[in-house]
């Protein structure tokens, strides 16, 4: 739909924007204070956003820009954020991200770093990370991936490892608190020593405090993404990130550090790759429990085969879930009729083929760079039973009365945003389950007669 | 105590009554590196227009202004639902090299075509003012062009505060007036207002309205919930501005003084004790028309005590409970502590993004002893003293939500994202039916502090 329109105007966004990615990234590392180098407004919008989401405090900090500062450069205003934040927080990392405004100014914070580095030569600092966030260069996800690949660099790169150990990094992406719960999990069922980066497991899905808790409990230690270049391996979720840049990457180039791409594991398919690589990088076989719960999910697939056969689905978020969700989605016999993105990495449409043997004839449409206002058109035209994406989709789910199954990130109208499970055995299990029971309690309350039992 | 301390620099913008003279500083910028709770002149401009329903707002700059900003708040429209849609110009590197003046020409006149505004909003956000883009000139060509008003709301996030978007949009809405007027073949009272500042959470302006309407006061516009451009075309036909939220909307109210003699009184529709007083002060500014004061009696009376029986049996229940407070303006407040003294709470912290010398030294004669004000507070401040004063219950937004919530303590949301209307006298029971929801849920006990 190349109209004029489609360049010049985003409506209803399917995207956020790169500082926020940044700024949810750097809650995962333990000890860690994001900050954002711009305006005020981005940490506050960007906090709300957030916790609106996990419903949980999101402390980001801001060198909160004024006029001045626009006009003579944010050198001052960082290092007076840095002090701050060190006498306030004494955090172990800050994570900073650039916002549009300091991007386009062009301030040089890595300069800025090493100077007030220097300046502080005989006292403790915490580490220092920066990443180039420039909202309008990519959406979100970007700014996610590239803040673990920033940290990784600048950790590892100051030690020379000379040992390599058994454990294993992962990289799972931007994946719910529930979901980094069951990969922690599966690695200590495999017993297996492992490093998780990001871990906002409990950060941003924690229990309640008696005091304020400047440092919510958990998240990956500094200490151990320092380690991360002595690992066996590296497993990075994302189909699409393994074509771009990565962490997994640097490591693989860095260290010769054996990196599997795959993809985010969703459905039994992508997760027997999971469990796969798992199981190469150890030589340990799979626990029986996660046997048992990919036989379960099997049993249940042919239990409710008929109810999902065929079955038309709109899917929308960030390309990669996107790509995961129609994995899963092909291989119980759902049509992905529509595919949407607010991304554009180029690689969307390849992947999302590739799966689907029979993709021209079954007239998938797939939109990248797209917006909830393109969702929707086409939506209209192509009819789908449900939608599958995050709370942003509602407004279209109401108007053309489609059910929506929420997955991803936000979930904004409903609790549970960070106990949804999506990957793993046990996440095809719940994602089943809600769609199957989705499309039941639409047939029964279609019924004239109503049944009970269906 | 907690072991949260208090950076020296932070330590004038918190005052605790009766401890020391009260030498409170405000109004100053958020220093760097804070965790301030305060936003940005594009969050002060987008919230006072953001209802105007029949007009096109339209957010000129990269993609995350519009994208937080789309459909958070519960202002209601009772017909067009344009508002609500989030417009982005959505820049790219591209555009902020060679500017974006043509994609938002382009965007101005897709938009407008589309879905026939009544007048468009453009919001110049922080790199606009950065790269240079002419956003004055392309409004006016635009409005030219397609016979609406198109105007720019130069909301750059770092030129100032919060209250700097509030006057950037005041001044927006202040070209419209003027430009239309009410229709005088219908019966049309001589007592007409301007209802300001007041944004139709869950419905509010209705009700409030509805309470005008009965007491015999026409109202031309509401700024601007559930509003219409023609409606602020003809505020300058109404003999009374009524102002509210303060802090956003004085600036109108004084520019339309200065231009069309307007008078302008500042009223607060929270709780029963100010939402009676709006009315009487309405009605005594329409003095020669003792109706309307008559009127007013009969409908505050008639309010109460539909609300009164209610109301005292969640006292009984509230009574020396503890209530914190961290708003945007200070006025709602004043407003606030008021409204729970009435349900028997104490305040032992009130604090507000924005106040100004006199909100504060106001706020300290209503307060009791030992209550804590604060200026421009973060969370770790705003935890400290909710845990030592040992509040019940914190009053505030989203942000302060979960800070409440993870130490075990009630919230209400009196921002304006809510969707339950808190205004006028159904609003009070609201609020107390709210207040004593979270303060006397017994999932509490389970909390950490209790344990």
């Amino acid at each position: 739909m190349a109209t004029e329109e489609y360049v010049t105007v985003t409506k209803n966004a399917c995207k956020l924007c790169t500082p926020l990615g940044a700024s949810l990234f750097f809650k995962g590392i333990c000890g860690s204070i994001p900050l954002l180098h711009g305006s005020q407004g981005c940490s506050t919008y960007i906090r709300r956003y957030l916790i609106s989401h996990f419903k949980e405090p999101v402390d980001i900090a801001c060198s909160n820009f004024g006029e001045q500062t626009a006009i003579f450069g944010g050198e001052v205003n960082l290092k007076v954020a840095f002090d701050n934040i060190i006498r306030q927080y004494n955090p172990e990392f800050i994570g900073v991200a650039t916002t549009c405004l300091s991007e386009t100014i062009g301030d040089d914070v890595p300069m800025f770093i090493r100077k007030y580095k220097e300046a502080n030569r005989d006292n403790k600092l915490p580490q220092l990370v920066y990443v180039s966030t420039a909202s309008y260069r990519g959406t979100h996800i970007d700014g996610f991936h590239d803040s673990v690949k920033a940290t990784v660099d600048i950790l590892t790169s100051e030690y020379s490892y000379c040992k390599r150990e058994n454990s294993i990094n992962i990289f799972p992406g931007m994946l719910s608190p529930a979901d980094l719960r069951y990969l922690k999990e599966i690695f200590n069922d495999f017993d297996v020593p492992f490093v998780m980066l990001p871990d906002y497991s409990q950060i941003l899905d924690g229990s309640p405090w008696k005091e304020y808790q400047k440092f919510p409990k958990g998240g990956t230690k500094v200490e151990n993404i320092i380690n991360m270049g002595t690992a066996k391996a590296c497993i990075e979720f994302g189909k699409i990130l393994a074509e771009q840049n990565s962490a997994g990457k640097l490591l693989n180039k860095r260290y010769d550090m054996p990196c599997y791409n795959i993809g985010i594991p969703m459905g039994i398919h992508e997760t027997d790759i999971f469990f796969n690589s798992i199981e190469t990088i150890t030589g340990k076989s799979t626990p029986e429990k996660y046997i048992e719960e990919r036989g379960r999910l099997i049993d249940s697939y042919i239990d409710s085969h008929k109810y999902v056969m065929g079955v038309r689905a709109a899917v929308y978020g960030e390309e990669d879930m996107v790509v995961a969700i129609v994995s899963f989605l092909n291989e119980i016999g759902i049509i992905p009729v529509l595919c949407a993105s607010g991304g554009k990495s180029g690689y969307f449409k390849d992947k999302i083929r590739e799966m689907i043997s029979d993709f021209d004839e079954k007239g998938i449409v797939v939109i990248d760079d797209s917006d909830f206002s393109h969702i929707e058109t086409f939506a209209k035209q192509l009819k789908p039973d449900i939608l599958i994406g995050s709370s942003k989709g509602y407004a279209i789910s109401r108007s053309l009365k489609i059910p929506l199954i929420r997955v991803g990130f936000p979930i904004h109208d409903r609790i549970n945003g960070s106990r949804i499970l999506h990957i793993g055995y046990r996440g095809a299990q719940q994602l089943f389950d809600t769609i199957v029971n989705t499309l039941l309690e639409k047939r029964q309350e279609s019924s004239v007669v109503g049944y009970s039992y269906m | 105590m907690t072991a949260i301390h208090i950076l020296k620099e932070r330590e004038k913008q918190i005052y605790e009554k009766g401890s020391q003279p009260f030498d409170l500083t405000c109004d100053k910028h958020s220093i760097a590196g804070s965790i301030s709770q305060r936003a940005c002149v594009f969050c002060g401009s987008r919230v006072v227009l953001y209802p105007i329903a029949d007009a096109l707002h339209l957010v000129h700059g990269p993609i995350g202004c519009a994208a937080y900003t789309w459909d958070i708040r519960g202002a209601l429209s009772s017909g067009p639902q344009l508002h609500r849609f989030s417009f982005s110009t959505d820049l790219k590197e591209k555009d902020v090299i060679f500017g974006g003046e043509k994609k938002l020409y382009q965007a101005l006149n897709t938009l407008i075509d589309t879905y026939s505004p009544k007048a468009a909003f453009v919001y110049a956000t922080c790199i606009v003012g950065i790269i240079g883009d002419d956003v004055d000139s392309i409004c006016k060509k635009m409005s030219k062009e397609k016979g609406i008003p198109v105007l720019p709301v130069h909301s750059e996030g770092f030129k100032g505060t919060k209250k700097d978007g509030y006057k950037a949009a005041c001044e927006a809405l202040f070209k419209l007036v003027g430009q239309g007027s009410i229709n005088h073949d219908s019966e049309t009272s001589k007592f007409r207002i301007n209802i300001l500042g007041e944004f139709n959470i869950g419905g509010e302006a209705w009700i409030i309205k509805n309470y005008y309407e009965k007491i015999g006061v026409q109202v031309v516009s509401v700024m601007t919930g559930d509003s219409r451009i023609d409606d602020i075309k003809s505020a300058h036909e109404a003999s009374l501005n009524v102002v509210q939220c303060s802090g956003s909307m004085t600036t109108l109210a004084k520019m339309m003084k200065e231009k069309y003699d307007i008078p302008f009184i500042r009223v607060s529709y929270f709780g029963i004790e100010d939402v009676s007083k709006a009315l009487y002060d309405v009605s005594a500014h329409f003095k020669d028309n003792p109706q309307i004061l008559e009127n007013t009696k009969k409908l505050v009376s008639s309010e109460i005590q539909n609300i009164y029986p209610e109301l005292q049996k969640i006292k009984k229940a509230l009574f020396g409970k503890k209530a914190a407070i961290y708003v945007g303006g200070a006025f709602k407040a004043f407003s606030l502590i008021k409204a729970l003294r009435l349900i028997g709470m104490d305040v032992v912290l009130v604090g507000s993004q924005t106040g100004d010398q006199d909100d504060y030294k106001m706020l300290k004669e209503l307060c009791d002893d030992g209550t804590v004000i604060v200026d421009d507070a973060n969370p770790l401040e705003l935890s400290k003293y909710i845990v030592e004063k040992k509040a019940d219950l914190v009053i505030g937004g989203v942000k302060e939500r979960p800070i409440a919530y993870k130490m075990g303590i009630g919230f209400c949301d009196h921002n304006h994202e809510r969707k339950i209307p808190l205004a006028g006298f159904i609003g009070m029971l609201n609020f107390a039916k709210e207040v004593y929801a979270t303060v006397m849920s017994p999932v509490w006990k389970f909390a950490p502090r209790h344990l």
